[in-house]
């Protein structure tokens, strides 16, 4: 089958490019109260694409909506049919967010935004370098923005310098897209690769799975005649090539909690804190990782020396959790695994195949890692505060703090949730029990097991050590499912109504 | 030890009763699809043998599949079954049941058709049993005695170990297993905590499992000059249905997505069903047949010590055929989500998968019986999820706990019970806990 390069200026830049450089954001929630005037101005709207130019631009806009929004730009029904079902049935389902941990303080009816009662249609995200956000804001939008939506949220974000509230190094794994489409899709993955089919993150290109994802592939006709052919069925034009799914969450973060419940774990003891929180986490404040570097190459981290010192490690020499214990949030986050544990090749691939290879009481307990990768864009809100600081009680009027979280993804059900589900809120994740992630879990009872609040630290020799009682540091403040389009699929929206 | 067994029973719903029995399931449950272990009708709870169980309405919404080969669907009746995975033997089981619940059995089962006042229960249940074509059990011998013992076991240790966690601290595992054996040997002998020790295992079933275990193969051997050319034709003749056999795989209705969904993920483990027909022709029924007899052979003598191939997160699974092996119907008992479940099963046992399910209609397209198919991962998922029917009630017997918690809960006890253990042997049972 055809396999044709990515058209760079039909992608929006942000499945390229984290734009860390312009450290200004805004994210603006909009519903569309004049759905004519609506296209006129995405029909105008210069959405930034992923073409690298230098020197690179100093201000961004990127565009995505929800099921909801589509419809409200006359989307029509047999068109929108063709997106995923977790997009068209939103994140706030009741059954998704049992699964996804959103429940009770997290629970959708306690959002600020996302819930039935605020659904955004789209949402508009800022980027500038700084002092430019509201100038460019002021920009582009005017009086066509004004007459066209419904301003629902304003959602502001602050750089922290690379930190997240907590105050960890954040953003520091992050998977290498196969671009160039490279790697041979059909082979199973014997070691850990960082690199990951284009598929994963860009709809209408094979995934892990060597298959396309399912995306709308609509007739071709005047409306549609500015969309690529889908590569896989090339008679119809492939309304998702070049788009993925934008998901974001609003999380709130409970910094004074935090280091607050640590540093009286640990009688207060400053050394004591730092590994502790460390712990939790899986890698130190300045971001290196508890889990040994290893000399051997992984695909897809990069060479530079401080790409080789954060991200040149699997968890294969630290079987016990003796080094990175095997609750820590990056260890759920992404056990950095293979295909088949002990990677086994010629025969002995084919005995594990068949379940007759050694069987370790710790292996295959979880799923290969490859098909539950995230692209992370998300952005910090809120001021800083330093551990330090977050010992002090919080005065009245305590500014929120936390994360903006926004990942990208081309099949929401296998990357997102799975990984939210499966792995981080998971109580059982990796033959542990009665704990969830450190840093996000809900610590909400389930059936048979009233208790879901411990961290374990395992030991090499002897006994691990249990921290009890963990409260909840993170809570869910809204969130939805996006669509994040092509720019020729946008330009397609912007003139739904012709068809 | 004691073998585990299975029970089904299949019976047609009286047409004019099936608002009544669905009323019936309901009433039994204190949310939906999630069963009173305490219900009036069946009180499951009190049956201490019963690892599972579930009791649905065989809707086939894919009935009409059939037609991509031209065919007429045959008119198939709407059934109830009933059906559990049990310590012991099935019929002792089935009259214990009506023993205990008989009155709720009644009027749920006096909603099928043939069944009256003054109908034996007991042999009506045993009328209207079906066997699996293959059955996989997580643990062959683990009871559910033993389930729950080991979890009050691994509970204790753990609280000991939380109020005296100082007295842990920095001990070599050596020490840490002998001071714990101590504590659980002063809690058996006081009686605070039972650790039943495993029954004689019936010598009959010894025999026939054995009997099982050498026999197939040797049929299959004995056959074998007449099976081989056969197969070879059977697979030349598969190789050519597999091209042109159709997929049918659309998109699932989200609204009957959206309803599966809410009977699940209440626990860390849930119930499947799903089921189909087969593909027309003799070629798919024998393979069907083949494959689950092999499949059979290995879960009972191969796949006994927790994982089904590389899965480790199935607690009991069955192929049962209906309708005179028209239909085939699969049920399972497993622990975390459907989309995990489907991803462990199309990642670790893809080959398996498709060897059975590829003789079901409409199948994404598979190469080689084994090949290709679920690894079409979004068809597969559309595909499993459009043959999924909704499970009106569902019991079981361990809340809370995966197959991997059992396995970990019996390696404790295991560890427990040895009087020594090696530094070696100590670290890694420590590692446990």
């Amino acid at each position: 089958m055809t396999q044709s390069e990515v058209d760079y200026s039909d992608v929006q830049g942000l499945v390229r490019f984290g734009y860390k450089l312009m450290k200004e954001a805004s994210y603006v929630l909009l519903r569309v109260k004049n759905v004519a005037a609506a296209r006129s101005w995405l029909r105008t709207a210069s959405v930034t694409s992923a073409i690298a130019v230098s020197p690179p631009p100093s201000t961004a806009m990127q565009v995505a909506f929800t099921a909801a929004g589509l419809k409200a730009l006359g989307v029509l029904d047999p068109v929108l049919a063709g997106f995923s079902s977790e997009f068209l049935a939103g994140m706030t389902e009741e059954s998704r967010s049992r699964r996804l941990g959103d429940v009770e303080s997290n629970a959708p009816s306690q959002w600020d935004w996302g819930n039935s009662a605020n659904v955004p249609h789209l949402v508009v995200m800022f980027f500038a370098e700084p002092g430019r956000l509201e100038a460019f804001m002021k920009s582009s939008t005017g009086k066509a923005w004004d007459e066209a939506f419904e301003l629902l949220r304003c959602l502001d974000t602050s750089d922290l310098g690379s930190i997240e509230p907590f105050g960890f190094v954040d953003g520091i794994s992050q998977p290498q897209i196969d671009w160039a489409q490279e790697r041979d899709l059909a082979q199973s993955q014997i070691y850990y690769s960082n690199v990951v089919a284009l598929g994963e993150f860009l709809l209408g290109y094979r995934n892990e799975y060597n298959k396309y994802t399912d995306r709308p592939l609509i007739e071709a006709d005047t409306a549609s005649a500015g969309l690529l052919p889908a590569e896989d069925a090339p008679e119809k034009k492939d309304l998702g090539r070049n788009g993925t799914y934008l998901v974001m969450r609003h999380l709130r973060q409970d910094v004074r909690g935090f280091w607050q419940f640590i540093s009286q774990q640990v009688g207060g003891n400053a050394a004591e804190v730092d590994k502790l929180a460390a712990a939790f986490v899986g890698r130190t404040r300045a971001g290196d990782p508890l889990a040994q570097i290893q000399k051997e190459a992984i695909p897809g981290i990069g060479t530079q020396p401080d790409q080789i010192h954060q991200n040149q490690f699997t968890f294969d020499q630290d079987p016990t959790g003796s080094r990175c214990p095997f609750g820590a949030h990056v260890r759920r986050a992404n056990p950095r695994n293979s295909d088949c544990p002990g990677h086994p090749t010629g025969l002995a691939q084919l005995v594990a195949t068949l379940g007759l290879g050694p069987k370790g009481f710790r292996d295959d307990l979880m799923s290969s890692v490859r098909f539950h990768r995230i692209l992370r864009r998300g952005r910090e809100y809120g001021p800083g505060l330093s551990p330090s600081e977050a010992l002090a009680p919080a005065l009245p009027n305590d500014p929120e703090r936390g994360l903006r979280f926004i990942c990208l993804n081309a099949n929401i059900s296998r990357q997102f949730e799975f990984l939210q589900n499966a792995w981080l809120m998971n109580t059982k994740f990796s033959a542990l029990n009665k704990e969830s992630d450190p840093l996000l879990g809900n610590r909400q009872p389930i059936p048979g097991c009233p208790v879901t609040d411990n961290f374990s630290r395992q030991k090499d020799e002897g006994l691990r050590c249990r921290v009890s009682g963990l409260p909840q540091f993170v809570t869910v403040r809204g969130g939805a499912y996006f669509f994040l389009p092509s720019l020729r699929a946008i330009r397609y929206f912007a003139g739904a109504g012709n068809t | 030890m004691t073998p585990q067994a299975s029970f089904m029973i299949l019976a047609v719903i009286d047409p004019q009763r099936e608002a009544q029995l669905r009323q019936l399931l309901a009433s039994m449950n204190h949310a939906p699809g999630r069963a009173d272990p305490n219900n009036a009708l069946i009180p499951f709870e009190q049956f201490d043998t019963l690892h599972f169980a579930r009791l649905l309405i065989v809707d086939d919404k894919t009935i009409d599949d059939i037609r991509v080969y031209g065919l007429t669907p045959s008119t198939y009746p709407l059934y109830l079954t009933f059906l559990g995975d049990i310590d012991g033997d099935r019929d002792t089981f089935l009259e214990k049941l009506a023993r205990f619940a008989p009155t709720g059995l009644r009027s749920i089962f006096s909603c099928c058709e043939g069944f009256t006042s003054g109908t034996d229960l007991v042999t009506w249940m045993k009328q209207h049993s079906c066997s699996s074509a293959a059955e996989y059990q997580n643990w062959p011998g683990r009871t559910v005695r033993r389930a729950r013992e080991e979890a009050a076991l691994h509970e204790a240790l753990e609280g000991y170990i939380k109020s005296n966690a100082s007295a842990f601290t920095g001990v070599p595992p050596r020490e840490i297993h002998a001071e714990l054996r101590r504590f659980i040997s002063k809690q058996t002998s006081s009686g605070q905590l039972m650790l039943s020790v495993e029954d004689p295992t019936p010598p009959d079933w010894s025999i026939s499992n054995s009997l099982h275990k050498v026999g197939v193969p040797l049929l299959f051997l004995i056959a074998s000059p007449i099976l081989l050319p056969i197969g070879l034709i059977g697979l030349v003749r598969l190789r050519g249905l597999e091209k042109t056999d159709p997929e049918l795989c659309p998109r699932v209705d989200l609204a009957y997505s959206n309803d599966l969904a809410r009977l699940e993920d209440h626990d860390v483990a849930n119930q499947f069903t799903a089921m189909g027909s087969l593909k027309p022709g003799t070629v798919r029924l024998w393979t069907a047949i083949l494959v689950l007899l092999v499949i059979d052979w290995f879960a009972r003598h191969i796949f006994t010590r927790g994982r089904l191939g590389r899965v480790r997160t199935i607690h009991f699974a069955r192929w049962v055929f209906l309708d005179g092996k028209k239909r085939v119907v699969f049920l399972s008992n497993y622990d975390g989500s459907l989309e995990s479940y489907m991803d462990d099963f199309i990642n670790k046992v893809g080959f398996g998968l498709n060897l059975v399910f590829s003789n079901g209609v409409g199948y994404p397209r598979t190469k080689f019986l084994i090949k290709e198919g679920c690894s079409d991962e979004r068809k597969f998922k559309e595909y499993l999820r459009r043959h999924q029917l909704p499970t009106q009630v569902w019991y079981y017997a361990y809340p809370g706990l995966t197959a991997v918690d059992l396995e970990k809960n019996g390696l404790i006890r295991q560890g427990l019970e040895s009087p020594s253990l090696s530094d070696q042997e100590a670290s890694e049972w420590v590692a446990l806990l």
